[in-house]
């Protein structure tokens, strides 16, 4: 069951970035997006991490997807303006880097001797568990992240704003 | 079918990363780059969970939930970047904007 269920969200996620990749229409690739999204929280749960996905589907799905469909709808585009985006001449290069990339990671990856996953212990992946964890050891990392959140935000706030001089 | 071994997770995040990785460098509307940024960032959380998972620890969870408040930061911050250079030259297309090639 749970093969078939990796494969499935597996082929879901794959196709659906490579769909995204080739939509003209930003609104059509970011539709594609949260699809993908969707599946990888799928995954995400299949690997015990419940926790995790629910964040997935609420930070990605929810709140990165709501900003990046609001500004495609700001900025009111134009149908003549996306039909004539080309393709970059480095489309070729691009195909050949990632591949290479790919093969890379390949040759690194059947380097780990044991593959299976192991027993975990019941309490694995629950909020209780990762929050412990992410507030006794990594509480200075946590807090940075917040430092890094705020400075999001101001620097949002900056770049958004109209020049009033 | 055989069981699920830690290289397919690993597989499919090197795929997506790729993918996100070729995206970025073929596509030219600025609003598909970022999008494919996000693909790999969600390719590196998926490895993050997947080892965690393998050495059956919470840390990688932790790693994972850093990398989407990372995640987040960025998209806002290149969303405005985006806003910003629209506002200028009313496109998003990476062409238009070589003013700085020489």
């Amino acid at each position: 069951m749970e093969t078939y269920l990796f494969y499935i969200f597996s082929f879901i996620t794959v196709w659906t970035v490579i769909l995204m990749i080739l939509q003209k229409n930003p609104i059509a690739s970011a539709t594609c997006l949260v699809i993908s999204f969707f599946s990888l929280a799928a995954l995400f749960a299949l690997l015990n991490a419940h926790f995790v996905a629910v964040l997935q589907i609420l930070v990605y799905a929810g709140a990165i997807m709501v900003l990046f469909i609001f500004v495609i709808m700001l900025l009111n585009l134009k149908k003549s303006e996306l039909m004539h985006e080309k393709m970059s001449r480095l489309s070729f290069f691009a195909i050949i880097i990632g591949l290479g990339l790919f093969s890379f990671l390949m040759m690194k990856f059947f380097l780990i001797p044991q593959i299976f996953f192991g027993e975990i212990s019941p309490s694995f992946g629950t909020a209780q568990e990762v929050g412990q964890s992410m507030f006794t050891q990594y509480a200075i990392p946590f807090e940075l992240i917040g430092i890094l959140l705020l400075v999001g935000i101001i620097g949002a706030v900056l770049l958004g704003r109209k020049d009033t001089d | 079918m055989t069981e699920i071994t830690i290289h397919h997770y690993l597989i499919l995040s090197a795929l997506l990363f790729c993918l996100g990785l070729i995206g970025v460098i073929v596509r030219k509307n600025l609003l598909v780059m970022l999008m494919c940024i996000e693909v790999m960032m969600n390719a590196i959380n998926l490895t993050f969970v997947a080892l965690a998972r393998y050495f059956n620890t919470p840390d990688g969870h932790v790693m994972a939930i850093f990398v989407m408040a990372i995640a987040a930061v960025e998209a806002a911050i290149g969303l405005g970047i985006v806003i910003m250079i629209f506002r200028n030259k009313e496109s998003i297309q990476a062409d238009d904007y070589r003013s700085m090639k020489g």
